[in-house]
C-alpha cells in the first residue's frame, strides 16, 4: 500500500433476533443512522472532512433500498457534501466497504470514510421480496443458488466435523460473549437504539446437553442445527476509516492499521471455506504467516463452517473470537464485515497484540479477509 | 339504552370458563378487562390468557384478539371497572365468594352497568339476597357452556326486579355479537340443559349397570341412532371429566325439590369414586370409560367393564366396535322397541329422561320449545325431548308409561293424540301449558332455510341441489349432495339458477349460496373422480373440471350479485365457490381452505387464479394506504404490485393446504376480503347474506374479466423450486410434495409468460386445467386420493 490506512473508531447497535427481537420494529435506515451518528460524535471526526459513506447491505431493497448509504447521510444530519454508496457482497458487504475506502485513500480519492453495514432481517427477508433466480443458470450451475445450511452440511462432511464438536464450538461462542457482556467489554462499541441497550442474542445458559436435543435444521440426516448456525439478526455497525496522516494530524483515536486486504472465490457448495483462500492471499500480501496472527475474528456463519476454516488453516482456536462470534452475537448479513473488522481492530488495541485478521465466508462461494496491525 | 351502549366488558374470574368467556367477548370485538384474585407470586389472569394462546381448540378466533384483553387483579385494578358497561362474574361457586366479589363490584362499577353471573348452581334469588335495589335491577344470570367459543347455548335467568332494558341488551349482545342461542330459563337448579342432561347421563350409567350393557353398546345406541352426538353417555362423561359428575350431582341434590325424580335416580357409584381417586378422570386424566392402551405401542382403544361394583385397572379390555341391532333401526320408536339389550337400554334411559322432561315444563322454563332448544344447543342433541316424544308418538309414549305403571305428566295427557309440534301455514307451532298451540317466533334477523322449506317448494331441484326463493328477489342455492360435494348435477343446477335469475325480468336479482348442513362443502366428489379415473374416462374428467371453471366464472361475471355464505368446513371446491362470489358472508366458525395438494392436486376451479387476484388486490390496497400515509397520490419509484408478492403468498397458502380456523383467520390468510362479512350467530347467517346480496344488487355493475395480471415468470418459479427443494432436504416436504409444488409453482408464476407479458384470467384457468390433468396421470396423486377416501386423512408420499 502506498498510503497507510487506519481504523479510528468502531460502533455497533445491540444485536437482536429477527422477528421476535427488540429491534424488529426498527427500520434499518433508522438503525444505521443512529450508529453512524454515534461513530461520528465518539471519534470527534470533523463531519465536513468525510468523503463518502459506504454502506454494506446484502438485500438492499424496501426499507433498506434506494441508496440507503446516501439516505443515512441525510438521516444522520451529516453535511450534504458527504457522498454515499451502497455495496453488496452479501455477508462480506461491509468489509468490502472498508476495502473500498482503502482503495480510494490509496488512489488519492479522499482521506476520511465511514464504512458501515446494516441489515434488518426482520423487515427484509433473506432472498429479498422478489427472488427470481435465472432458470438457465440454475440448470447449468444450481450451486449458484444453494441454501446456506446445506453448504455447512457439505463442509461438516468434507472436514469431518462432528455434531458434538459443532455444539461445543457454539456453546463456547455464547459463553465467551456472555462473559464479555458481563464484564462490560461491549460497553465501548454499543450504541443504544431507543431503550435497547444490550445484545439480545447471547445465551449465557447454553449447554451442549440442551443443544444435543435439537433436530437438524437443513438436512433430515444432517448435523447442523439452529443452535450451531448464526441466527437471523437485526443490527448495524460502522467503522471510521482514515489515512494515517489525517488521523495523526487531527489526533483521532487510532485502533489499528490496515496491513492488507483480499477477496477470493471458491466453490459455491462449500462457500463456507471462502475465508481460507482469502486469508492466504491477504497473509501473503502482508508477508505474514498464520502463526503470526495473534487475534482472529472469524465470522461464525455456522459452527461447522468456522471449524472447517480453522482446521484447514491450522489456527489455534484460543486466538479466535475472544468476545464470542456470530453464533452468539448474530449475523445481520451486511453488518457483519464492519462488526468483525472493527472488533478485530479494537481487540488488537485492547489486548495489546501485534497482528489481527478478520475474515468471513460469503454465499455463492467467496471469502474476504483483512489483516490489521498495531499502530 | 340499546346493545350498542355496551362498549366495554369485564370478566371477573379467570378460570377455564372465565377466560374462555373473555376470549369470546374479545372475538366479538369488545375490549375486555379480565380480573382475578391477587396472589403474591403469580398473576392469575395474565397466566390464564397466555394459556389460552396455546389451547386447542383455540378460544380465540384469531390470535391478535388477545390484545383486546387487559388483565389485572381484584385488589389493584378495580378502577379498570369504572368505564365498563357489562360485568360478567365467573368466580368460584361459593356464595360467600360471590358476595365478597359483588361488594367490590358495587364500590367500583359504573352506575347502571349490567352485572351477570355465570353461576350454574346458585339460584338467582340467593345471589341477590341482601344486595342493594340498584344491584338487583342491574343483575341477571348468563350461563355459558364450556368451551364458550364453541358451545352455542346461553341460558338466561332474569330476576323479578331485573330491568327489562338490561335484559333486552344482554339478550341481543349474547345472540348477535357472541353468537349464542339464548334460552330463557326459570330460576331453578341446573336451569334447563344440565337439569335434564345430568339426569340423562345418570340414568345412562345406572341402566348400563342394571342391564349389564357394555359401555360400547350403550354408546353405540345412545348416540347417532337417537339423534345424540357420537360420544353417547360414557364418551361424553370422559370428555367433560368424570370428576365433574359428583360435583354436579352434589350441587343438584343440595338444591332440588325434595320430591324431584333425580333424587330417586341418583346412585353414588363406588366405582366412580375409585376411578377419580386413581386418576381416571376421563380424557384429561389417565383415561376414563375409554382409554388408549398404555401397554401397547399401537395405543389400541380400550373400554372399561363397568358391571363390577368396583374399579380395577384390569377391567380394561380391547374396545370392540359395537353394532347392536337397535342401532341399525330407522326411527326412534324402532330403536327403543328393538328386542336386543341395546334397545332395552335405549328405552330405559330415554323413557326416564323424556318422562322427567315432560314433568318439568312450567317448572324450569315457560314452554317445551325452550326446553328443546336448551338440549339442542347445550348438548348438541338433534332434537329436544319433546320433538323426540313426537317421533315416538305422544299417545304411544303415554300408553307405554301407563303399561309400566307410571303416572302421566299433565302436558303429555293434555296433548293426547296430538303432537307437541305442528306446522300450520308454514309456521312451526308448539303445544303450550295452556293446551293451545303457539307460534315459534324467530328473533329479528334470523332467517332459516329450514323454516322456508316448511312453507314453500324449491324453485329448482335435482338430486344434488335445490334452489329456494328466500324473498325480496333473492334465490338461495342449497347443496343437498353427500357432504355437500360438487358433481355435475350441482353445476347443472347452478347454471339453471343463473339462467332463472337472468330470465326473470328483474323478479330475481341476487343469488346466495348457502346450506344448513354442519359443513358448507367438502369440495369435489373424490369418490366419483377416482371412479372415472379408474376406467380412464380422461376426457370426461377434463370436461368436468372445465365445466366447473365455466360455471364458477359464470357466477363471477353474472349480471347479478352472488354471495357465498359458508359455515363449518368449506374445502377445496367448497372454498373455490366462495372465491368466485362477489362477496362472502361467513359464519365466524367457518373453516375454509384450498386443500387440494393434500390429494396430490391443485385448485382448478379458479382457486389459484383467485388467490393471485386477491393477494395482488391486497398489495394494491396496502400500496395505496402507504402512499396515503405519506400524503402522496403517486410516486415514480414503484408499481403497486410486486412480481413475487402474490405468487409467493398464494404458493404458501395453497402449497401447504392452509385451512383457516375461523372466518377471521380466513381474512388474514386472504381467502376472505376484509370487506367480507362475518356473522357470529349461525342462525343469522342467511339473513345477513341476503341483506348483503340486496345491498350489492342496488345498481349492480357486472365485473369485467381481468386481462392484465403481471406475474414473475420463470425466475419466480425457480425461486419457488429452490424453496421446496430446501424443505425436502430438511424433511419438511415429501418427495411427492415436490412434484405437486412444481405444477403449482408453474401456474402461480404465470406459466411460460415472461415477467413483461400480461396474463389473463383465462390464461390462468387454462394453466390450472392443464396442470391438474397432468397431476391426475401420476400414481402419486392417485395414491393420495385413494388414501384420503379410505383413511380420511392425507397420505404423505
Amino acid at each position: 500500500m502506498n498510503k497507510s490506512v487506519v481504523i479510528c473508531g468502531f460502533k455497533r447497535s445491540p444485536m437482536h433476533y429477527a422477528n421476535k427481537g427488540a429491534l424488529a420494529k426498527v427500520r434499518p435506515d433508522d438503525l444505521a443512522a443512529e450508529v453512524v451518528k454515534a461513530l461520528v460524535s465518539s471519534t470527534g471526526v470533523k463531519p465536513e472532512d468525510i468523503e463518502d459513506l459506504i454502506m454494506g447491505c446484502a438485500f438492499p431493497e424496501a426499507e433498506q433500498g434506494f441508496n440507503i448509504a446516501r439516505l443515512v447521510v441525510n438521516h444522520a444530519d451529516l453535511p450534504i457534501s458527504i457522498a454515499g454508496a451502497t455495496v453488496n457482497r452479501f455477508c462480506g458487504s461491509s468489509m468490502t466497504a472498508i476495502h473500498m475506502a482503502v482503495g480510494a485513500i490509496n488512489a488519492g480519492a479522499g482521506e476520511v470514510f465511514i464504512c458501515a453495514g446494516v441489515e434488518s432481517m426482520s423487515r427484509i427477508p433473506m432472498g429479498g421480496f422478489n427472488p427470481m433466480p435465472n432458470p438457465e443458470l440454475f440448470k447449468k450451475y444450481p450451486q449458484a443458488y444453494i441454501g446456506m445450511g446445506e453448504t455447512a452440511e457439505n463442509l461438516a462432511k468434507k472436514y469431518d466435523i462432528s455434531r458434538a464438536a459443532q455444539e461445543e464450538f457454539a456453546v463456547s461462542s455464547h459463553h465467551k460473549a456472555a462473559a464479555a457482556a458481563a464484564s462490560g467489554k461491549f460497553a465501548d462499541e454499543l450504541v443504544a437504539i431507543g431503550d435497547v441497550k444490550e445484545d439480545g442474542t447471547i445465551r449465557a445458559d447454553s449447554s451442549v446437553e440442551k443443544l444435543a436435543t435439537l433436530k437438524p435444521a437443513f438436512l433430515v440426516d444432517g448435523s447442523v442445527t439452529a443452535a450451531t448456525s448464526s441466527p437471523l439478526t437485526d443490527g448495524s455497525a460502522a467503522v471510521l476509516v482514515c489515512s494515517e496522516d489525517y488521523a495523526k494530524k487531527h489526533k483521532l483515536p487510532m485502533l489499528a492499521r490496515i496491513r492488507s486486504i483480499a477477496v477470493a472465490g471458491c466453490a459455491a457448495e462449500i462457500m463456507g471455506i471462502g475465508p481460507v483462500p482469502a486469508t492466504k492471499k491477504a497473509l501473503e500480501r502482508a508477508k505474514l504467516k498464520v502463526s503470526d496472527i495473534d487475534i482472529w475474528e472469524l465470522n461464525e456463519a455456522f459452527a461447522a463452517q468456522g471449524l472447517s476454516v480453522l482446521k484447514e488453516l491450522g489456527v489455534d482456536v484460543k486466538k479466535v473470537n475472544l468476545d464470542g462470534g456470530a453464533i452468539a452475537l448474530g449475523h445481520p448479513l451486511g453488518t457483519s464485515g464492519a462488526r468483525i473488522t472493527g472488533k478485530a481492530a479494537s481487540l488488537l488495541h485492547r489486548e495489546k497484540k501485534k497482528y489481527a485478521l478478520a475474515t468471513m465466508c460469503i454465499g455463492g462461494g467467496q471469502g474476504v479477509a483483512t489483516v490489521l496491525e498495531k499502530i | 339504552m340499546s346493545a350498542n351502549s355496551i362498549k366495554k366488558v369485564a370478566v371477573i374470574g379467570s378460570g377455564v370458563m372465565g377466560s374462555g368467556i373473555a376470549a369470546q367477548v374479545a372475538n366479538a370485538g369488545f375490549p375486555v378487562v379480565l380480573l382475578d384474585i391477587k396472589l403474591p407470586d403469580k398473576d392469575l389472569a395474565k397466566m390464564a390468557v397466555e394459556k389460552m394462546l396455546a389451547a386447542d381448540p383455540a378460544p380465540f378466533m384469531k390470535k391478535s384478539n388477545v390484545k383486546l384483553i387487559t388483565t389485572g387483579n381484584l385488589e389493584d385494578d378495580l378502577d379498570k371497572l369504572a368505564d365498563v358497561d357489562w360485568i360478567i362474574e365467573v368466580v368460584l361457586e361459593d356464595i360467600k365468594v360471590k358476595y365478597a366479589t359483588y361488594e367490590k363490584l358495587q364500590k367500583h362499577r359504573k352506575t347502571g352497568s349490567i352485572v351477570t353471573s355465570n353461576t350454574s348452581t346458585i339460584p338467582l334469588h340467593k345471589l341477590i339476597e341482601g344486595q342493594s335495589e340498584a344491584f338487583q335491577k342491574d343483575f341477571m344470570i348468563t350461563h355459558f357452556f364450556n368451551p364458550p367459543r364453541y358451545m352455542r347455548l346461553l341460558e338466561l335467568v332474569v330476576g323479578e326486579k331485573t330491568r327489562k332494558d338490561a335484559v333486552a341488551i344482554i339478550r341481543e349482545i349474547c345472540d348477535v355479537k357472541l353468537g349464542k342461542g339464548v334460552v330463557e330459563c326459570y330460576d331453578t337448579p341446573g336451569f334447563i340443559a344440565n337439569r335434564l342432561g345430568v339426569f340423562w347421563l345418570t340414568a345412562g350409567v345406572n341402566e348400563a349397570v342394571n342391564l349389564g350393557v357394555s359401555v360400547e353398546v350403550a354408546d353405540a345406541v345412545m348416540s347417532k341412532p337417537v339423534g345424540i352426538p357420537k360420544t353417547g353417555v360414557f364418551g361424553l362423561i370422559d370428555l367433560v371429566g368424570i370428576d365433574l359428575m359428583p360435583k354436579l350431582s352434589n350441587s343438584l341434590l343440595s338444591t332440588l325439590p325434595q320430591d324431584d325424580a333425580y333424587r330417586a335416580e341418583f346412585i353414588d357409584h363406588k366405582f366412580v369414586h375409585d376411578m377419580i381417586a386413581a386418576g381416571y378422570t376421563g380424557r384429561k386424566g389417565k383415561g376414563g370409560f375409554y382409554r388408549l392402551d398404555p401397554n401397547s405401542k399401537s395405543k389400541d382403544k380400550q373400554a372399561l367393564q363397568i358391571t363390577a361394583t368396583k374399579f380395577e385397572e384390569s377391567h380394561y379390555r380391547k374396545s370392540e366396535k359395537a353394532k347392536p341391532a337397535a342401532a341399525e333401526q330407522k326411527g326412534l320408536r324402532a330403536v327403543v322397541t328393538s328386542e336386543d339389550d341395546a334397545g332395552k337400554y335405549a328405552w330405559a334411559v330415554l323413557k326416564k329422561t323424556l318422562y322427567y322432561a315432560a314433568s318439568l315444563v312450567g317448572e324450569i322454563a315457560e314452554n317445551i320449545f325452550d326446553i328443546d332448544e336448551g338440549m339442542k344447543l347445550g348438548y348438541n342433541w338433534k332434537k329436544g325431548p319433546f320433538a323426540m316424544i313426537d317421533d315416538l308418538g305422544p299417545a304411544w309414549f303415554a300408553a307405554k308409561l301407563k303399561e309400566e305403571g307410571l303416572s302421566i305428566p299433565k302436558i303429555l295427557s293434555d296433548v293426547g293424540a296430538g303432537t307437541f309440534y305442528k306446522v300450520e301455514d308454514g309456521v312451526i307451532k308448539y303445544f303450550g301449558l295452556d293446551g293451545k298451540y303457539h307460534d315459534v317466533k324467530r328473533p329479528d334477523g334470523v332467517l332459516l332455510l329450514s323454516d322456508i322449506k316448511l312453507k314453500s317448494k324449491p324453485l329448482l331441484k335435482n338430486a344434488s341441489a335445490s334452489v329456494w326463493d328466500i324473498g325480496d328477489g333473492v334465490l338461495c342455492f342449497e347443496h343437498t349432495s353427500k357432504m355437500n360435494t360438487f358433481d355435475e348435477q350441482i353445476f347443472e343446477l347452478l347454471v339453471k339458477a343463473q339462467k332463472t335469475i337472468e330470465g326473470s325480468g328483474g323478479q330475481y336479482k341476487a343469488l346466495v349460496i348457502y346450506n344448513e348442513g354442519s359443513h358448507f362443502s367438502a369440495g369435489a366428489n373424490l369418490g366419483l373422480a377416482i371412479f372415472m379415473i379408474n376406467i380412464a374416462m380422461w376426457p370426461q374428467v377434463e370436461e368436468f373440471v372445465a365445466t366447473g371453471q365455466r360455471v364458477f366464472m359464470g357466477l363471477k361475471y353474472a349480471p347479478f350479485p352472488v354471495v357465498s355464505a359458508p359455515s363449518g368446513m368449506a374445502l377445496g371446491g367448497g372454498c373455490e365457490i366462495l372465491l368466485a362470489a362477489d362477496a362472502i358472508q361467513a359464519h365466524a366458525e367457518t373453516y375454509c381452505g384450498l386443500v387440494e395438494v393434500g390429494v396430490g392436486l391443485i385448485p382448478a376451479w379458479g382457486g389459484c387464479k383467485e388467490m393471485i387476484l386477491r393477494l395482488q388486490e391486497r398489495e394494491r390496497e396496502k400500496f395505496a394506504k402507504d402512499l396515503g400515509k405519506i400524503g402522496a397520490k403517486n410516486m415514480w419509484f414503484s408499481p403497486p404490485t410486486t412480481p413475487m408478492g402474490a405468487t409467493r403468498g398464494a404458493f404458501e397458502v395453497i402449497g401447504t393446504a392452509t385451512v383457516a380456523k375461523s372466518a377471521f383467520e380466513a381474512q388474514d390468510i386472504g381467502y376472505m376480503r376484509y370487506s367480507d362479512g362475518i356473522t357470529m350467530n349461525r342462525d343469522r347467517l342467511l339473513f345477513d347474506a341476503k341483506q348483503r346480496a340486496l345491498e350489492l344488487a342496488e345498481n349492480y355493475q357486472p365485473k369485467e374479466k381481468i386481462m392484465d395480471i403481471r406475474l414473475s415468470g420463470a425466475g419466480g418459479k425457480t425461486a419457488l423450486d429452490l424453496a421446496v427443494s430446501d424443505l425436502q432436504k430438511s424433511g419438511k416436504a415429501t418427495p411427492y410434495d415436490g412434484v405437486v409444488s412444481d405444477h403449482l409453482a408453474y401456474i402461480l408464476s404465470g406459466g411460460s409468460k415472461d415477467l413483461t407479458e400480461p396474463v389473463s384470467e383465462d390464461d390462468l384457468l387454462k394453466l390450472e386445467l392443464s396442470e391438474f390433468m397432468k397431476l391426475l396421470h401420476n400414481d402419486g396423486t392417485l395414491a393420495r386420493i385413494e388414501h384420503m377416501l379410505e383413511k380420511g386423512k392425507p397420505l404423505r408420499n
